[in-house]
């Protein structure tokens, strides 16, 4: 993958045919102690312990189309080099929580990516399921919730391909604001 | 325009759109619109299916074609990722590979406006994997 965006795009997808109704999306990006942490909890149906050993392996994958499953292996190589760490945690029939931890200082570690286009694009893929994506820039917060935007768009799906720009642009302006704001204390 | 910043300047953004997407969902039945899937398993994703899908929704949108855009998992032919499905109104599905900006927009321009058939399609026989 190409930066940590398509990454969490990649992740998501679990989620999703985890069967999750909720997904809750949160990225810390901390400048000043060198660490971003992209947290991925969901409220599907989990794995058992068995599995979790296993996920981390190539080799394991729940579908039958084909037998290799390169979704977490992929990140946690990139999570790893940078000194960075993925932990999963899950509990069958309560959800999966995924942590993925990167150090921005060093040279492997990946960009963030169009996170808005991203978001944007997996909340309108998905009307069915509601988001929270937490974005935090050195302690600048902004949440944005599909349970929020539902109230506003009323009877109008937020599936509708007119409203997708418009969920990006929110997205964007938004968090283009909190990096301005987080410039101060970058060191 | 302004920039849409919070809920508020969304809901005057719905508020001005709302003629038009009444007209579309109070016409004709969903069978009647272009349905295409975009393959988003690791492969996909990879290759760049994100930046295909995004082609599509904006391209359709703008060229006025009624479509539903979705995302599916892996259907199979990670080697030929991105790949896009494509279900015309009362036709077969069609799997397309190989799909960049250039091919999506050859595959608008001719498969779903004219119905006429492009390079790239993968030839299988399958069900449509939910």
């Amino acid at each position: 993958m190409k930066d940590i965006a398509l990454h969490i795009l990649d992740i998501i997808q679990n989620s999703i045919v985890a069967k999750a109704t909720l997904i809750e999306i949160s990225i810390d990006e901390d400048f000043v102690n060198d660490s971003i942490l992209v947290t991925i909890k969901d409220n599907g149906c989990g794995m058992s312990k068995k599995m979790i050993e296993k996920v981390s392996d190539p080799y394991t994958t729940s579908r039958t189309t084909r037998k290799v499953g390169l979704g977490i292996p992929l990140l946690k190589q990139n999570a790893d080099r940078t000194g960075g760490y993925l932990s999963i945690k899950s509990e069958l029939e309560i959800g999966t929580t995924l942590i993925a931890s990167f150090k921005p200082s060093n040279i492997d570690c990946l960009p963030m990516g169009d996170i808005a286009g991203v978001i944007s694009l997996t909340v309108s893929g998905n009307p069915s399921i509601d988001f929270i994506y937490n974005h935090k820039i050195n302690g600048n917060l902004y949440t944005f919730s599909t349970i929020e935007v539902k109230k506003v768009l009323g009877d109008v799906s937020i599936g509708d391909p007119s409203i997708s720009v418009y969920l990006k642009e929110m997205i964007q302006t938004n968090l283009e604001e909190i990096q301005i704001d987080s410039i101060g204390y970058k060191t | 325009m302004a920039k849409i910043k919070s809920l508020d300047d969304l809901r005057m953004m719905k508020e001005s759109l709302q003629s038009k997407i009444n007209l579309r969902e109070k016409g004709e039945d969903p069978g009647s619109h272009v349905q295409i899937k975009v393959a988003m398993a690791t492969c996909g994703i990879a290759s760049g299916a994100k930046t295909v899908m995004e082609f599509m929704m904006e391209e359709l949108e703008k060229r006025g074609i009624e479509s539903v855009i979705t995302q599916t998992g892996c259907m199979g032919y990670c080697f030929a990722e991105p790949t896009i499905e494509v279900k015309l109104p009362g036709k077969e599905p069609v799997v397309f590979g190989y799909v960049d900006n250039k091919k999506a927009d050859e595959i608008i321009e001719k498969y779903i406006k004219n119905g006429e058939l492009v390079d790239g399609i993968i030839p299988m026989n399958y069900e449509t994997i939910e």
